[in-house]
């Protein structure tokens, strides 16, 4: 029997293994899921945690749960991949054989490559990160709040752009938003990283008075002088730092030599095979794939590799393709905001800002449990 | 220079985060003097991208039209 290993249980790993359980005959393939925590985290609630609009026990369920019966889950660290033997070694188990992997493992956050980050900085790209963010929006009483990313790329581009809007929306309720600056360090050519939709994002910043400088890609902190460098050159200083963590690719991958230099996993942008390796194919943050980082990105791309696992399995001719597919869901606070959905070819389309668009958000957060780990939409 | 020294990015059809932030991650993973050379098909990186380039103080060493995309040829200088 044919054996397929999954690395990652966060959103498309789920979906790979749940469609590959639901297609593939018991006698065809074992399916086995490998997650480091056997919980199954939903990333785009972390902000609503940060401003106090979610509990965070409502982000978190049991990976079990979420997987068809017939997936085996082993809850373990996967230290090395073994491309040469397909052999995957287990901090604890027994290595596993495949004869296809599917790397799902997201992206890591390093906050010790920028010195100062961890003393300085505040983020919402982690439960515990979020609330010790809600802990200092709760007990601030005024001054400069610089919003910024410490390098690229990042999970979810047009986040710090989205918190910056919530910062407004967050204070303004509070009564002291006259006594807040809230300044946007970007590291793009524009404030948003969708170039057709920029425009609608800095008409948000001119209304709420939310400053931004654009090509700011930082260098350094100074916790002391409470100020951030960027390498183009520029200073500003802060009363708090709101900034991205960096990010590298997994650590398997880079301690199985299969990463760039910053640990993403080289990856075919439609097959979604990896260049290195056609039998191991690369879902979602851990990628070098020119998408952004991204559930929603990781969603469809699982869709694309479960048709090829299915396809190799059957020895039959793989034809799936990825498409670029992305759709993004943005609160600019007030009730309001926008979706788009865009793709290799076809740019996104400048969205309304509307309260349809800011429900449509709220849709997707509640739906998520329901409809997307097991690959139903 | 030798080829294993240039890195080559297809940023093709990447809207977002699109072929700058593709370019600031291969210069930021480049040693001081390889070249990272960035492909696009976003008519906006012909403004962009050179002006990032100066901003950031590196060497833009070429770009080449091709059919349907740009090759933007850079030098990390610093």
């Amino acid at each position: 029997m044919k054996k397929v290993v999954v690395l990652g249980g966060g959103v498309g790993g789920t979906i790979v293994a749940n469609l590959l359980a639901k297609r593939l005959r018991k006698d065809e393939a074992e399916i086995t899921l490998v997650d480091i925590s056997g919980k199954h985290i939903y990333q785009p609630g972390f902000i609503y945690v940060a401003f106090g609009k979610k509990n965070p026990k409502k982000l978190v369920r049991d990976e079990r749960k979420l997987l068809r019966t017939r997936v085996k889950l082993v809850i373990d660290e996967a230290v090395k991949i073994d491309p040469l033997n397909h052999k995957v070694h287990l901090a604890k188990g027994p290595v596993l054989d495949y004869d296809r992997l599917v790397l799902a493992l997201g992206a890591r956050l390093v906050p010790d490559e920028l010195p100062g980050y961890k003393e300085a900085a505040q983020h919402f790209y982690s439960i515990e990160g979020a609330q010790r963010l809600r802990e200092a929006l709760e007990s601030f009483q005024g001054g400069r709040i610089v919003v910024t990313v410490a390098s690229v790329p990042y999970k979810c581009p047009p986040a710090p752009s989205e918190a910056a809007c919530q910062l407004d929306y967050y204070f303004t309720k509070k009564g002291i938003r006259d006594k807040v600056e809230i300044h946007y360090l970007s590291p793009l050519s524009r404030v948003f990283p969708l170039e057709p939709v920029n425009p609608v994002v800095e008409k948000i910043f001119a209304k709420h008075d939310i400053k931004s400088t654009i090509f700011f890609n930082v260098e350094s902190i100074d916790p002391a002088k409470k100020a951030v460098s960027s390498i183009e050159g520029e200073t500003f200083s802060y009363d708090m730092l709101l900034m991205i963590p960096p990010h590298r690719g997994a650590k398997v991958v880079e301690d199985s030599g299969l990463g760039d230099r910053g640990g993403w996993l080289p990856t075919e942008k439609y097959t979604l095979r990896t260049k290195a390796n056609s039998d191991i194919f690369g879902i979602g943050d851990c990628t070098d794939i020119p998408v952004s980082k991204s559930g929603a990105a990781a969603h469809f791309e699982a869709k694309v590799v479960a048709d090829s696992v299915v396809a190799d399995i059957r020895g039959e001719q793989a034809t799936a393709k990825y498409d670029g597919r992305v759709t993004c869901y943005c609160d600019a606070g007030y009730h309001k905001g926008f979706s788009m959905t865009f793709d290799y070819e076809h740019p996104p389309v400048p969205p309304p800002l509307s309260l349809r668009g800011w429900i449509g958000k709220q849709l997707v957060n509640l739906g998520y449990w329901m409809l997307v780990p097991q690959g139903r939409v | 220079m030798t080829e294993e020294q240039k890195t080559v990015l297809d940023a093709r059809g990447s809207f977002c985060p699109g072929p700058l932030m593709e370019l600031i991650r291969g210069i930021r993973q480049a040693k001081v003097g390889e070249l990272v050379e960035v492909w696009s098909s976003d008519s906006g990186s012909r403004s962009d991208i050179p002006f990032w380039v100066q901003k950031a103080g590196h060497q833009m060493v070429g770009v080449y039209e091709e059919t349907g995309y740009t090759r933007f040829m850079v030098k990390k200088v610093k």
